[in-house]
């Protein structure tokens, strides 16, 4: 950077850049994270198994991301651990996606302005509240803006026409199944208007942020049971559900659904649910 | 928080690839939060409170422990109603003995070490793996169990792999041994062996095994003054963990009651519970 030959406008670089961190984000897959009745939902075309899209910081915290893989793995890890270290200083309740929030679009903004290339990235951190109302879902894109959606957020190549979509087809009180379709509907389309095409279970990496459950409210849904949400038939081909079943064995504690026993507090002495007469 | 970037934006600590251990984490980036970042001055020693009996055996399914609820400082009691049995995450258990402020501290830091690994990775830590984390955890307490400030935890998770329920014992230093069948730590921890020893069968149904724990607490609670039986007057029962292939879960106060009641029964007038 220090021996560029030719004066370059700052306007022009900040163009260049974008342009640059905006072609990256266009070429992957999209993304859908939208709040449902009760809860949640992160919707994401991803064929691979291993490397994924969406994921959890917290107990009420879920990330999603499209673009580079490799940049928005180190936001993830590094989002974990600014969770973790706060949680484990303060309490658990002391971390909020606001927060997080702002440290990824300080990060983002400083990467962008400072380093070679900037981040090819867009990610969403979505917070789930005890009540619908106090759901937060923020949009942070590659230069560091961040956004606070209320409903819903697309993300990727497609994603203005799935916007639209959404606009007509979402509201607050969609089941998680209607939540679903609609946005696999959505991420079927073809933004050139070409011909729909549709998912399976296969294809889709979906998780929820559960608003009832205690404590770590994020778990994935993958499987017979997402294909039974999505309105497909429950046994679906033998070999898909093979994979699939083995796929999940070792993950059993991620996938199950159920009460945690640990309490909303990070302090063990506290675990015990309070007994009659206190509080 | 210690040590953030420039206008709170992330610490480049945070962005740099690493392990996926939360304690690795810290070691490097800001080891003053850890126990073992710690250093006491040389030659002193303090009155502490210290965490009793914990009790652990496996059963049909599964495995349970059992802790008492008193913590002791020197001939007084420093607390009637302390947690010393904890869920370290879906899939196990530990429980402490020793200096119970350290202990619970290291209580709390192993389940942050546990859960980010497990979000990190995107898989549960194999069993074994999680008894080797609680061993160097330990180990890094070395310097303060020297001059008397020892943590003494017992491990006991559901492996999934082999579909049964494990027991690791573990010494000062940091020593990590598996246990067969049953085991126990703490001040009353010799007389509830040998209580284990007599009660203790192979393939236990779960309630029958839940009787055996909190009668092996009663037998150390009768001859160890730190260890605390039932407290009848006050309803305090001890903290009993079950856990099997569906996750841990603390049995009810109301099921220990009944469990503590037919055995005050049954020690009328048989107190060492001769059968």
């Amino acid at each position: 950077m220090s021996q560029m030959p030719f004066y370059v406008s700052p306007e022009q670089l900040m163009k260049d850049r974008a342009d640059f961190a905006r072609k990256g984000i266009a070429r992957g897959r999209s993304v859908i994270v939208l709040s449902y009745a009760a809860g949640i939902a992160f919707v994401a075309e991803n064929h691979s198994r291993a490397l994924h899209k969406v994921s959890e910081i917290y107990d009420r915290i879920g990330f999603a991301a499209v673009g580079k893989y490799n940049e928005f793995e180190n936001l993830r890890v590094a989002g974990v651990r600014y969770a973790d270290m706060r949680g484990y200083s303060y309490d658990r309740s002391d971390v909020t996606a606001r927060g997080l929030a702002n440290a990824y679009a300080q990060t983002l903004g400083t990467v962008f302005t400072q380093e070679s290339k900037p981040y090819e990235v867009e990610i969403c951190v979505a917070e789930v509240g005890r009540v619908a109302d106090d759901d937060q879902i923020y949009r942070l894109t590659y230069d560091g803006s961040v956004a606070d959606e209320r409903g819903f957020v697309a993300m990727g190549g497609a994603a203005e026409a799935i916007e639209d979509g959404l606009k007509e087809g979402w509201s607050p009180d969609l089941t998680l199944a209607d939540a679903l379709q609609l946005a696999v509907g959505l991420l079927g389309k073809d933004p050139t208007g070409g011909a729909d095409r549709t998912l399976g279970a296969a294809q889709l990496e979906v998780a929820i942020l559960d608003r009832s459950r205690p404590r770590r409210t994020f778990r994935r849904i993958s499987g017979p049971a997402l294909t039974e949400l999505l309105g497909g038939p429950v046994a679906g081909d033998a070999d898909a559900d093979g994979s699939v079943a083995a796929e999940s064995a070792p993950e059993r504690g991620l996938e199950q659904p159920g009460d945690s026993p640990r309490q909303v507090a990070s302090n063990p002495q506290t675990q015990r649910p309070h007994r009659d007469g206190e509080s | 928080m210690t040590a953030r970037g420039d206008g709170g934006s992330l610490p480049a600590a945070y962005l740099t690839a690493g392990s996926s251990s939360f304690v690795d984490f810290l070691l490097a980036h800001a080891p003053g939060v850890l126990p073992s970042g710690r250093r006491l001055p040389v030659g002193s020693t303090i009155d502490a409170p210290h965490g009793t009996t914990i009790v652990s055996l496996t059963f049909a399914g599964g495995v349970l422990m059992t802790g008492d609820r008193r913590a002791t400082m020197g001939n007084l009691i420093a607390n009637r109603e302390m947690e010393k049995v904890f869920a370290a995450d879906e899939f196990s258990a530990v429980g402490i003995a020793g200096t119970a402020g350290l202990a619970i501290e290291l209580v709390r830091l192993f389940q942050v070490e546990l859960e980010h690994y497990e979000k990190i990775e995107g898989t549960l830590m194999s069993l074994e793996g999680k008894a080797n984390r609680l061993a160097s955890m330990i180990r890094g307490n070395l310097g303060m169990a020297m001059q008397g400030l020892s943590v003494v935890p017992m491990f006991a998770g559901y492996d999934l792999e082999l579909d049964t329920g494990r027991i690791f014992s573990y010494d000062v230093t940091g020593g990590c041994y598996e246990e067969h069948d049953h085991h126990s730590v703490g001040s009353g921890s010799l007389f509830a062996r040998g209580s284990l020893k007599k009660l203790y069968r192979r393939g236990m149904e779960p309630a029958a095994a839940i009787r055996v724990a909190v009668e092996a607490l009663w037998d150390a609670a009768d001859d160890d003054s730190a260890t605390g039986g039932p407290d009848m007057g006050r309803r305090i029962w001890p903290t009993v963990a079950v856990v099997d292939a569906q996750g841990v879960r603390f049995v009810e106060d109301s099921e220990v009651a009944a469990v503590v009641d037919a055995l005050v029964a049954d020690r009328q007038g048989n107190p060492g519970g001769a059968r």
